[in-house]
């Protein structure tokens, strides 16, 4: 019942939400962020970091330092914390925190493909994969040809097994049909977490419905502008739409039709909850539209921590996580190239 | 006997409830009073519990302080122990001759009532306590300015199992019994 979470919540839930608030307490703030900036060298970086709670991962590396070794271990701080929060939840918090990591095994799963299609190393492919997304059989992906083989070989004994029945058909994997895979694999990820979502009910099913549905938007926003010009038919475009969100159906249907950034802009702005965020960018600029989003999630990310007793807090604790892990990585990437006026441009400030 | 004249004309169920001892409503009332209370005591104490120990573990100066919310639970407990034990110097045995009398029934109902309104009124207190408790515990992790503030709504919560302590020892003491002829 929707206001009585309060009761039970905490029989299964109290001290795993209760670590999660901890995390969220160790967030990096604009401080962090502000001396973050003002490094030098990597080097600087890393103390900088050894003073927050990357300290321990990061003690140990030699310098000189990689942008990707930094990237890494705060990844490895993230999947740490995450393993020990899955090990202690009962259901069905336990499978709700499973749910979040689908989306990076899509991502490892596409990683690979497309990689095996260019010729790399199967090795070199699975260091960059994303750790929070790896599953037993996942070096086996680089044998299968075409998206049948894929399905049949690996991908039936992984959770992402039910995504599958849109997507296979015998063609061979080409860069556009994996995209469209990629694509199709994720709005079915979004739909079965949100339908997942509905049935816990209460608190967790409103919260939760807000932040995906604005996940959805987005992905509606960037797939409409990704394929402007390039072949991809309004209805296949369609089709790779989510079935929930506020664009849902209305504005899929005009999305689906727009040819340049304009026409997205004007149908973004019927809707009052994405106006500012349209609105903050002037006519013919898409390159801060990236940035405007991110700011909005992490907007809607804090506010789900305002409530207690509920599963939003695990999701957006590790969205959160991952947004500070692309800042650092934006401004180790700034100080590594001696860039440092293009730090601000890609920083998010989660406080 | 004079009971009969006084239920003369009503429904037989009427007549069934009167025929219940009061001495069978005291006992149950009596059980009422402590279990309900401990039931409401230990909810809020899990609730508030749980979610201390998880936030001790970032922030481990918040545990001495917090211990206050697990307090005002258990008071809630004593309250019905309390209320208990007063409850059941109230019974006395009246004579079999007597048990159905308006006034032996009265007293049974009384201590019925008093229990009843002991043991939810702690129900509700004990968990509202601990729900609050549990919210104090992770605001003082974040920020230990807001304990004091929390607290002070915490002891508006445990006010709320006092008065039904009041009222149910106001109630027995209508627990008079016939006296013996």
């Amino acid at each position: 019942m929707y206001g009585f979470e309060a009761m039970t919540f905490n029989i299964h839930g109290g001290y795993l939400e209760a670590i999660v608030r901890g995390h969220r307490s160790g967030l990096l703030t604009a401080a962090d962020y502000n001396n973050l900036c003002q490094c030098e060298t990597l080097d600087d970086i890393k103390m900088h970091l050894s003073a927050t709670e990357y300290g321990p991962y990061l003690q140990n590396e030699p310098s000189p330092l990689h942008t990707t070794t930094i990237v890494e271990k705060c990844t490895l701080k993230l999947v740490d914390e995450y393993k020990h929060m899955l090990c202690q939840a009962t259901e069905p918090l336990s499978t709700f925190l499973q749910y979040i990591t689908y989306g990076h095994m899509i991502d490892n799963v596409v990683l690979i493909v497309t990689g095996t299609l260019h010729e790399r190393d199967v090795q070199e492919l699975l260091e960059k994969c994303h750790p929070l997304g790896m599953f037993d059989s996942i070096a086996t992906l680089a044998v299968a040809q075409n998206m049948r083989e894929l399905y049949r070989l690996v991908l039936v004994d992984t959770p992402l097994a039910p995504y599958f029945s849109e997507c296979i058909t015998s063609e061979d994997l080409d860069d556009m049909n994996i995209e469209i895979m990629r694509n199709t694999l994720y709005k079915a990820y979004l739909e079965d977490f949100y339908q997942f979502c509905q049935k816990l009910g209460g608190a967790t099913a409103e919260i939760m419905s807000d932040l995906l549905a604005f996940e959805a938007d987005r992905r509606a926003v960037n797939i409409t502008i990704n394929s402007i010009g390039t072949e991809l038919t309004r209805e296949d475009r369609r089709k790779l739409y989510s079935s929930f969100g506020l664009l849902y159906p209305y504005g899929h249907e005009e999305l689906a039709v727009c040819e340049d950034i304009d026409q997205v802009r004007g149908v973004m702005e019927k809707y009052p909850a994405y106006q500012h965020i349209f609105g903050k960018l002037s006519y013919g600029e898409s390159q801060m539209l990236d940035k405007a989003f991110y700011e909005e999630e992490v907007k809607r990310l804090c506010l789900s921590f305002e409530q207690q007793f509920h599963y939003g807090v695990f999701f957006a604790y590790m969205r959160l996580r991952e947004q500070e892990i692309r800042n650092l990585m934006w401004i180790s990437e700034c100080v590594a190239q001696n860039q440092k006026s293009r730090v601000h441009d890609s920083v998010v400030f989660i406080f | 006997m004079s009971g009969a004249i006084v239920i003369g004309a009503s429904s037989s169920w009427a007549r069934a409830l009167v025929k219940i001892s009061p001495y069978t409503f005291s006992a149950i009332g009596i059980a009422i009073s402590i279990g309900v209370s401990v039931l409401g005591a230990a909810w809020g104490i899990y609730i508030t519990g749980s979610s201390l120990i998880g936030a001790a573990i970032k922030a481990p100066r918040i545990t001495s302080k917090n211990l206050i919310s697990v307090i005002f639970c258990e008071a809630v407990a004593i309250y019905g122990v309390i209320v208990a034990i007063i409850l059941q110097t109230k019974l006395e045995s009246v004579p079999s001759s007597q048990i159905y009398e308006p006034e032996s029934l009265r007293a049974g109902y009384a201590i019925f009532a008093s229990g009843i309104i002991v043991g939810f009124a702690n129900l509700v207190c004990g968990l509202c306590v601990g729900i609050i408790g549990s919210s104090c515990a992770l605001s003082d992790a974040q920020n230990s300015s807001l304990f004091v503030k929390i607290l002070v709504i915490e002891i508006f919560g445990s006010a709320l199992g006092l008065f039904g302590v009041i009222v149910g020892i106001i109630m027995s003491a209508q627990a008079t019994w016939p006296s013996k002829v």
